[in-house]
């Protein structure tokens, strides 16, 4: 079982999309990092709070019919990997949508919705999926 | 930096060994690779293992002690360290050995690698899987090994990289040389059609697009060069052992269609070994889906973009078709997937393949034979060059 702490502290990250900016390069970062590997020492206390554009289309994508354990009562189910319209490429699930109808290009936008709950007195975790945009 | 031989090889049968402990096949594999280079064992002054996940897979950590302690060694106290890289484990392994070797700091060295799947059930297995890649941000969010890649092979198919029966091919070949490899965990040819009507795990790819989960184990000892005849009069030489790391998540990187990490190891390899990939006589590649089989192919400079899969499509890989002959063991597709010794038994097949011991699978005239073994999503990959003596 995971502690409460391990979750709580990539809250910012999972519901929200907090990234980070480098200052010194430009680059966005999700998830978050505190150290630029472009700049490495150079871009030591320039990295800056960043939200993450919410809204992006499907770079590519799979139906998942093997599911872990977390996404068992949900499978199939599509995952994908989405590049948000400021250019930052996440992976995540994409649901709410007939999966006859996923594809490459197609408009989606982030929610917020439950991951998984861990047993039956454990922790339950959310964060971010996309839906169809339109 | 000395050269180095490696003088022992050997390898267990892979598949779901339920008789058999992860100790038995550690011991067995060790034993048969120091009987192929005629030691006692007083010889070996060093062991590594690359094994990835015996902690969780049968709660066993500190497996080096473990190792050393039942294959004797231990009674020398030699140093005995165990490498974890993901599924490159056994070839990062392999590559300390080689340095430990090439620099002078030992002399005789025991490679092994082991793992023992099927103690734990299916999905808690595919658990253990889905960590190698991003366990946070990837596995985290529902995101499944199996389906990283079936992202890949959708993005290169609509690139027109390669089509979907073109990467279907890629196990229609491993099957080909499993049928052909007493060792191999399935040891019968499939058609393309049995890849293309296999069970989804995630779209585009099936079952038969998938390696097995295996029990296994593989050895090899190594030694300098210029003591290797000493043993053994049939030895190879290790021409070049390269090693590259990409980031963790696939998703951060600009293009997953291919594998940076392999591409930097192989032009690292290359450049040690003094050759180009139209040298390479017949190389074992990391298909833990058939999708990274024909991205390696691509990688390693074998194919162009777009043609490895055409190739493997009209059956130009077949350990007999002249031209380079890839996965003659197996692969992990067809031979088996025990994770840790995967990138032993990769080492262990182009041994076998160079000093013309390959039986049914003899690649003829082999002089050159390459090794690419991939941690995660190509996140650490090792590439090595092995020469026929």
């Amino acid at each position: 079982m995971s502690s409460v702490a391990r979750e709580w502290r990539e809250v910012p990250g999972r519901y929200n999309l907090k990234g980070t900016k480098c200052a010194n390069c430009g680059t966005i970062y999700f998830p978050r990092r505190d150290f630029c590997p472009k700049c490495r020492r150079a871009g030591i206390g320039k990295i800056e709070e960043y939200d993450i554009c919410r809204t992006g289309e499907v770079y590519t994508y799979s139906i998942v019919y093997d599911a872990p354990a977390m996404c068992d009562m949900i499978k199939p189910y599509a995952v994908v990997m989405v590049r948000t319209d400021d250019g930052v490429m996440i992976a995540g699930q994409l649901v709410d949508v007939d999966l006859e109808k996923v594809a490459i290009g197609m408009r989606v936008r982030a929610v917020m919705r439950k991951l998984s709950t861990d047993g039956e007195s454990g922790i339950i975790r959310y964060g971010y999926k996309f839906v169809p945009a339109e | 930096m000395r050269d180095v031989a490696i003088i022992g090889a050997g390898v267990t049968k892979f598949g779901e060994l339920w008789d058999k402990s992860f100790r038995a096949l550690g011991i067995e594999a060790g034993i048969k690779a120091m009987s192929d280079a005629n030691l006692s064992g007083n010889e070996i002054d060093g062991i590594f293992i690359g094994n990835m996940s015996a902690g969780q897979f049968i709660k066993q950590k500190h497996i080096d002690a473990l190792i050393a302690d039942y294959t004797g060694m231990a009674t020398n106290h030699i140093p005995a360290t165990r490498v974890e890289a993901g599924g490159a484990s056994g070839g990062v392994a392999f590559r300390q050995a080689v340095m430990a070797v090439a620099s002078g700091m030992h002399d005789v060295v025991m490679v092994g690698g082991a793992e023992k799947m099927t103690d734990m059930d299916d999905v808690s297995i595919n658990s253990v899987l889905d960590a190698t890649a991003d366990a946070e941000w990837e596995a985290g969010m529902g995101v499944t090994f199996a389906g990283l890649h079936a992202m890949i092979a959708n993005r290169m198919i609509h690139d027109g990289i390669a089509t979907r029966e073109e990467i279907a091919s890629f196990s229609v070949n491993s099957h080909f040389h499993g049928a052909l490899n007493p060792n191999a965990q399935f040891r019968k040819a499939i058609t393309l059609d049995t890849v293309l009507k296999s069970g989804p795990t995630a779209t585009p790819l099936g079952m038969f697009d998938c390696a097995p989960i295996s029990d296994g184990a593989a050895g090899l000892v190594l030694c300098p060069l210029e003591d290797a005849k000493k043993y053994t009069d049939s030895y190879v030489k290790v021409s070049a052992v390269a090693q590259a790391s990409d980031t963790l998540a696939l998703f951060q990187r600009p293009d997953i269609t291919t594998y940076q990490a392999t591409v930097e190891a192989a032009k690292r390899a290359y450049e040690q070994a003094g050759i180009t990939a139209q040298d390479i006589d017949v190389a074992e590649v990391h298909d833990t889906y058939t999708v990274t089989g024909i991205m390696a192919l691509q990688d390693l400079g074998f194919y162009k973009r777009g043609e490895a899969g055409k190739a493997v499509l009209n059956e130009e890989c077949h350990f007999d078709s002249g031209k380079i002959a890839i996965n003659t063991s197996g692969g992990l597709k067809a031979r088996g997937h025990p994770i840790g010794a995967t990138g032993v038994a990769q080492i262990v097949e182009i041994v076998e393949q160079l000093r013309g011991s390959a039986d049914k699978r003899q690649v003829e005239n082999a002089k050159y034979g390459l090794a690419q073994n991939t941690g995660g999503t190509g996140s650490a990959v090792t590439v090595s060059i092995l020469e026929a003596m």
